[in-house]
């Protein structure tokens, strides 16, 4: 058991650049000013004052020991659960390889020929999210792509999702009223388009057990009646979820929305404590018939600056702090939700962009299963064309999975994401395949040219096409 | 290449179907995505013109004023809800000069669509005045308000004396509804009231609930608030379908 350090006696970081000499009182305050420009810090007013300052937070910041942010939590123990975990679950052992790096060291051993996947597997144990989140800051998104690249997280449920070569997609077929036809009919169109091994995971318009229960049976109605080698989920809050377990209701994974301190989370309405309860329960059920990843969990950065619990961090060094709270749980997905909050957070599509990089790496660095829902919302000064950078970029990077809306519209929550042929790009474009069960699927229900990858014609016989969900 | 099972779009609202050239779209449903998104960015970019509005709403109501929120300009509203919520300085001092006995203020602003403003508060406030003033309300003289978010009117009805607030303003657009209205009320409007001491009736456009529908479910709204003495989540709306769900988690 560690012995927390006491939050004070924090010391200030230094810099003299040129004539200017540059003070960050304490490592908050440094990560801070060393994030990249987004708008969410400005708005916190934790951001850095010029472009300068910025700069010069991030050499100084190259120069901390990753020992550093073991010895001076951001937020004290004693008043954030997140905080605690971080330190309790901390590796020695594993930290040992770069325990007596600096984090401009640590930015170099990432980018080694040396350094390939299996180091990084090891190593993520002894890593924190503030280490994460450190390096990179001072990472360019070349760095991030590549770096993330070499690490792949394989989960499984009913189908093995994060090998190499793989690009898995979740069929979200929203609904602004849940109408159980209109959702039947994206998820045909979906299934038909050759995605969904992710997940078949709806955002629910009414978040009741009832409600919920309608749609976990129409799903699972759909996945039994074709024998299709995937999970289903419908994203109502964590207790909604948990009463649907205890009456019997077909539930596959559980679903909720984390962040990265203690106040985000009760914001939210939950706990570790919580989370661990329904794990408990998801796992008793057994519904998995290849693996027990059974977590399904979004983020994004800016959710604790709305939740009015940022302890005055940036928002980047919070995100990387709910994948500690992610990885206590051995989520089948993890999904940073990059472009939903808005442009008081991320403002244009170079900081969308650049935060869904930042967010991967370090999801992936911790060793998490991320995806990334490619996105934004017609307020931010962004379109198709960013989401199409930013998609490519991930897809380089190796990210697990992605969206998949019909049309990229989604109805329901009023934003953009990335559509199925946006994963046809992709498939193409990099040569990457559907999780392997999900794929055979596909090829024996005609979806998928038995030359592989390609989409066949579907005659209007299809067998999809006579569900019963929509007839 | 069309897809086999257009006649699914039946069921639904969402983009299916779209066809596909190799695993790409079509190019007619690229650009009418492009239409789209297109209609959403003018809607949330386009100038808004208080005085155009002001006198499109006099004949409704001659005192018609107009306020400025502290957000300078439309980049800075975007990026700063914090001062689209107050007033500027100008703005609470005519205010001021405003308080008296009233009932109700009713606020109208741009906010995230312009179009919006321009298109449903006038139809929406034509059906609702008469209402409310046949129902005897005293009414504080309308005002109009250049980029404000919701909160503002909790602000403007404690500086002007009014038992409830209410403010009409532009929704967030989507892609099929670039013009679609949200309308904000409180009860003893005070800075720092939560959205859980707000009512909400939104979607105010004519393909969805529209103004002269929205405006008879708000003067219901209105007077059971009145009656009861509250605003928020514990208000029922018994005109149709219960109040609009709780804002969405951002994540969910």
């Amino acid at each position: 058991m560690l012995k927390f350090q006491a939050s004070t006696g924090v010391m200030a970081y230094h810099l003299a650049l040129g004539g200017t000499y540059h003070t960050f009182a304490n490592l908050r305050t440094l990560l801070a000013k060393a994030s990249p420009r987004r708008s969410g810090d400005e708005l916190a007013g934790v951001a850095a004052a010029s472009a300068e300052e910025r700069v010069a937070a991030q050499m100084r910041l190259a120069e901390v020991p990753l020992r550093a942010f073991l010895d001076e939590p951001l937020i004290p123990a004693e008043e954030d659960e997140v905080t605690r975990l971080i330190l309790e679950r901390h590796d020695p052992a594993a930290f040992q390889p770069v325990a007596g790096m600096c984090v401009g060291e640590f930015r170099e051993w990432l980018l080694r020929y040396e350094t390939d996947g299996a180091a990084l597997a090891a190593v993520a144990p002894g890593l924190t999210p503030e280490m994460v989140a450190a390096v990179s800051k001072i990472m360019g998104n070349q760095d991030l792509v590549l770096a993330a690249q070499k690490v792949r997280v394989t989960t499984r449920f009913r189908n093995t999702l994060g090998l190499p070569g793989r690009l898995s997609v979740r069929v979200q077929p929203n609904h602004p009223t849940d109408d159980p036809r209109g959702i039947a009919a994206s998820i045909l169109d979906g299934l038909l388009y050759g995605c969904g091994d992710a997940v078949i995971g709806i955002n629910p318009a009414t978040d009741d057990p009832a409600a919920c229960a309608k749609l976990l049976r129409l799903m699972d109605r759909i996945i039994t009646e074709y024998a299709i080698p995937t999970q289903s989920c419908v994203l109502a809050h964590v207790t909604t979820t948990m009463q649907c377990m205890e009456r019997g209701e077909p539930v596959d994974l559980v679903f909720q929305s984390i962040a990265g301190t203690e106040a985000a989370n009760r914001s939210f309405g939950i706990s570790l404590e919580l989370l661990r309860e329904a794990r408990g329960m998801a796992l008793a059920l057994g519904r998995g018939t290849l693996g027990d990843n059974v977590m399904y969990f979004e983020t994004g950065q800016g959710s604790c600056l709305s939740a009015n619990a940022h302890h005055g961090c940036d928002q980047q060094t919070l995100e990387a702090r709910a994948y500690a709270v992610a990885r206590e749980f051995s989520p089948l997905l993890v999904n940073t939700v990059v472009g939903f909050i808005g442009p008081e957070y991320l403002y244009d599509g170079k900081q969308i962009i650049r935060a869904g990089l930042e967010d991967h790496f370090c999801g992936k660095l911790l060793g998490l299963p991320m995806g990334c829902d490619v996105c934004y919302t017609n307020h931010a000064e962004a379109d198709q064309d960013d989401m199409d950078t930013l998609l490519t970029l991930l897809g380089v990077g190796g990210v697990n999975f992605i969206m998949g809306v019909p049309g990229a519209d989604d109805i329901m929550l009023n934003y953009q994401s990335t559509s199925f042929h946006d994963s046809h790009y992709l498939r193409q474009a990099l040569g990457l395949r559907p999780a392997p069960e999900f794929e055979a699927w596909l090829e024996r229900m005609k979806i998928f040219a038995s030359r592989g990858n390609r989409l066949a014609p579907i005659e209007r016989q299809h067998a999809l096409l006579a569900s019963a969900a929509v007839a | 290449m069309t897809d086999a099972w257009t006649h699914l779009r039946e069921f639904t609202a969402a983009r299916l179907a779209l066809g596909r050239s190799g695993g790409s779209l079509p190019t007619a449903s690229l650009l009418d995505f492009r239409l789209a998104h297109a209609r959403a960015r003018d809607a949330v970019l386009s100038r808004f013109d208080p005085d155009q509005l002001a006198a499109t709403l006099r004949p409704l109501d001659p005192r018609t004023s107009l306020l400025d929120s502290q957000a300078a300009d439309r980049a800075e509203y975007l990026q700063r809800p914090d001062r689209g919520r107050k007033l500027d300085a100008a703005s609470r001092e005519r205010v001021l000069t405003l308080a008296g006995n009233h009932d109700l203020v009713i606020l109208v602003s741009d906010g995230l669509s312009t179009f919006a403003a321009e298109r449903q508060a006038p139809p929406t406030l034509a059906a609702l005045l008469p209402l409310l003033q046949t129902d005897g309300w005293q009414l504080a003289p309308l005002l109009i308000v250049r980029h404000a978010r919701v909160a503002l009117q909790d602000e403007v009805g404690a500086l002007i004396g009014a038992r409830l607030s209410l403010i009409l303003l532009g929704e967030r657009p989507g892609l099929g509804s670039p013009d679609s209205l949200g309308a904000y009320f409180t009860h003893t409007p005070l800075p720092g009231r939560t959205d859980a001491e707000r009512n909400c009736v939104s979607n105010i456009r004519p393909e969805g609930l529209a103004p002269a529908a929205a405006a008879r479910k708000l003067h219901a709204l209105l007077t059971s608030s009145r009656e009861l003495g509250y605003s928020g989540y514990r208000l029922k709306d018994d005109t149709g379908p219960l109040l609009d769900p709780p804002a969405r988690s951002v994540l969910t």
